[in-house]
């Protein structure tokens, strides 16, 4: 990875939806080259929050703004599920960025990519083809072959059976290292299991409640001492967390 | 139970159905002729059967081309530009509740007497399936396909080249394959109404002189035909969205 991971800062975010404010965040910072996980019950704005950092647009009002301290958006987007269209190869799907852009396919680095997350043998085969974890598989080669400085990710493995998901985690975070990555998700553990800092978001309108750091490095497991101490503590925020 | 086989058994099963009923009832030739008697009717008019029946195969194939390649452009106008969808589409719906076989004797009037009134009925029947099928397909199109789309960066064309288009495909299959069951109904029913040419005007031809037999084998061609042309787009459909129903093929 060659390019130079961003400081992500927003500043008295706020996203309004209609007359209802969503989220009202006084300051964040996604620190590059780290994984910043963010935790919160459905429906409390993580996605939303995600979604606005993208750069998509949905039918909301945003205040505040949101800085890459390289000066640029550059960003990957993995979604829950793979999303990969059912009409392109697996190939094809990797490449889907140039064909996008009209830009000369690099079919050589489409390849090496998809030996890495061990795809090789199913170049030609459609996705539909695939199993649900080989098919999130792909749509990590094709964020690879983006290759972007900032990674979004909103719950890409919820979908997954459990070793599958295990695998999956230590292979994205092996592959992803060195970029600002943001990963929301619903499941405490993998955010223990994979982040550098942990950020709860709760109430309506949301807001974050005190990050948790982790020290040791990811991919941790169950069993690890940081893991394991970490893991009552968290279940207790998210528990009393407000419901929305 | 082979499916070519069965394809082969019913049409066959059917005909001796119809000449038994023919055979066994007192039925008079001139109301309901056997099928050994349409059979015979259509070798002894072979020719001038032949030369009917190519100009309302060129009516429908016309149509359906025609009429799919308005009806996709509508629909990709409609979907490209917003306001113009809240204009076009009320007046595209009340369009629907004119029966296209009322227009016939005007399009003749405008058009005159030969292919262009047929092939005009033939294209407005379709156009409205193909159109609401292909905007559907294309306003449907996956979120977060689309969103993938953006976040890499496709320009808006590029993202309805590459993923709306392909996306709408299935949905636009199934407004042709209703396209190109009604359209032998425009081009005949156009011929009917007033044409020179052409089967629907052997039929009504030979019904005037009580030729009734010649009548059959003139419907009995349309029908061969409207079930090859279906089978045909139907097949080359299938394979365009095979990625559709990938666990059928």
């Amino acid at each position: 990875m060659t390019k130079i991971a961003p400081n992500i800062r927003l500043s008295n975010f706020r996203l309004r939806y209609q007359e209802t404010e969503i989220l009202n965040l006084s300051s964040l910072t996604l620190q590059a080259g780290k994984w910043s996980c963010l935790l919160g019950q459905s429906g409390v704005g993580k996605s939303s929050l995600l979604r606005a950092i993208a750069g998509l647009d949905d039918d909301w009002l945003i205040e505040g703004n949101v800085d890459f301290d390289t000066g640029h958006s550059d960003v990957a987007y993995m979604g829950q599920k793979a999303f990969l269209m059912p009409w392109l190869s697996v190939l094809e799907n990797v490449q889907l960025g140039s064909i996008l852009r009209g830009e000369k396919r690099d079919e050589k680095r489409a390849r090496d990519l998809l030996n890495r997350v061990g795809l090789g043998q199913y170049i030609d085969h459609k996705p539909a083809q695939l199993s649900g974890g080989m098919q999130q598989r792909v749509v990590l080669a094709r964020t690879l072959m983006e290759d972007r400085a900032t990674i979004l990710m909103d719950e890409p493995f919820s979908a997954l059976d459990a070793v599958t998901r295990h695998e999956l985690q230590a292979l994205t975070y092996d592959l992803l290292k060195g970029r600002t990555v943001l990963l929301v998700t619903h499941d405490p553990l993998e955010a223990l299991r994979l982040g550098d800092v942990i950020y709860v978001l709760e109430g309506r309108p949301a807001k974050l409640l005190p990050d948790i750091r982790l020290v040791t490095n990811a991919p941790r497991q169950v069993g690890d001492q940081e893991v394991d101490e970490l893991y009552p503590d968290l279940m207790g925020v998210l528990s009393k967390a407000e419901r929305v | 139970m082979n499916k070519t086989f069965r394809f082969a058994l019913i049409p066959i099963g059917l005909c001796v159905i119809w000449q038994a009923v023919v055979s066994f009832s007192s039925v008079p030739s001139y109301i309901l002729p056997g099928p050994i008697m349409v059979l015979f009717a259509l070798k002894d008019n072979a020719e001038l059967i032949l030369e009917h029946s190519f100009i309302t195969f060129f009516e429908i194939i016309m149509g359906m081309l025609l009429g799919t390649i308005l009806g996709c452009l509508s629909a990709m106008l409609l979907i490209w530009f917003k306001p113009l969808r809240q204009w076009l589409m009320p007046a595209l719906v009340i369009s629907q509740a004119i029966p296209v076989f009322a227009l016939a004797p005007i399009l003749v009037l405008w058009l005159g007497y030969g292919l262009a009134s047929k092939v005009a009925m033939a294209t407005l029947i379709i156009y409205f399936p193909v159109t609401s099928a292909f905007y559907d397909g294309l306003q449907q199109t996956a979120k977060d396909w689309l969103d993938i789309a953006k976040v890499m960066g496709g320009k808006k064309v590029a993202i309805l080249y590459h993923i709306q288009i392909p996306a709408a495909l299935p949905k636009l299959a199934t407004g042709m394959r209703v396209a190109a069951a009604v359209a032998p109904i425009g081009a005949i029913v156009g011929e009917w109404v007033g044409s020179s040419k052409g089967l629907g005007f052997l039929m009504l031809h030979a019904n005037a002189r009580m030729q009734v037999d010649l009548m059959f084998a003139a419907l009995f061609v349309i029908a061969v035909f409207a079930v090859l042309f279906y089978y045909v787009i139907d097949k080359s459909l299938a394979r365009l969205t095979r990625w559709h129903h990938p666990h059928k093929v």
